[in-house]
């Protein structure tokens, strides 16, 4: 029997290398795919808990924010596209519009 | 022995989450993100959540993942990540502020507290149980779902318009 700590840590290394990829990349389709990463350790834990609890609520949380996560990976891949395809460089540091 | 199989899985997970962040090309940072999925669908089958892992695969790998990759592959000719990069030194501090992050997170949630009394740890039902509680306790944000995926496939289609 695997404690859920364990899982729980696994859920937190995944967390933190996600935040990682998504500060470090440039690629705007990585930093994407990193907050995925994120998404997909915190659906880890919810399951861990409520697998710890008893109760299948922490496997209806993570029913939701997988559609959620569908919902915004559409969203958000047509964003990208539609703003990439007409430059030619494909970098983060070039959406700075709306710094101050 | 399910020891073993967690060490397993969790090591597959982690070089595959460190794969996606460290590989240059996007395709192959595609391909890690698709192993450390069914590596957690797995874990999801080791906490009992069949109904989940088998969701995990579908939606995750085998939808949201197709879609990675063909914007990938829409946008390579925009030659990702080329050159120098010009911050290089303020990114770099990226590792430790990741470093800090995963202690505090980990201190959090493995200091023992005083936890409610464990259920029963594998709660009997399975996707019966998730259907129930979807169209009881859940039933409004299961009705908000629908409406957001519904916004969401208007707006992508509005985005995806060629301006004529």
């Amino acid at each position: 029997m695997v404690p859920e700590s364990y899982y729980l840590a696994l859920s937190a290394l995944l967390f933190a290398i996600g935040t990682v990829g998504v500060i470090v990349r440039r690629n705007p389709l990585v930093i994407f795919m990193s907050i995925e990463l994120m998404l997909n350790a915190v659906n880890l834990s919810f399951v861990a808990f409520g697998h710890r609890l008893g109760s299948h609520d922490g496997q209806v949380m993570v029913f939701f924010v997988m559609a959620v996560a569908a919902a915004e990976v559409a969203v958000g891949l047509a964003i990208i596209v539609a703003i990439f395809r007409l430059r030619r460089r494909l970098s983060i540091d070039d959406l700075s519009l709306l710094k101050w | 022995m399910p020891l073993v199989a967690f060490c397993i899985i969790a090591l597959v997970a982690v070089g595959s989450a460190l794969g996606l962040v460290l590989r240059r090309n996007p395709i192959h940072g595609a391909l890690f993100l698709v192993v450390n999925l069914g590596s957690i669908a797995a874990l999801y089958l080791m906490l009992g959540a069949e109904f989940l892992a088998a969701a995990q695969i579908i939606i995750y790998a085998g939808a949201i993942m197709v879609l990675f990759v063909f914007a990938i592959m829409v946008l390579i000719p925009g030659k990702a990540e080329t050159g120098p990069d010009p911050r290089r030194a303020l990114r770099l501090w990226a590792l430790p502020v990741g470093g800090v992050l995963f202690v505090l997170v980990g201190v959090r949630v493995l200091i023992p507290r005083a936890a409610p009394a464990a259920g029963s740890a594998i709660a009997p039902g399975g996707i019966e149980a998730i259907g129930r509680l979807l169209f009881t306790d859940y039933l409004f944000p299961f009705e908000l779902t629908s409406v957001l995926l519904l916004a969401a496939m208007v707006g992508v289609l509005l985005l995806a318009r060629r301006r004529a």
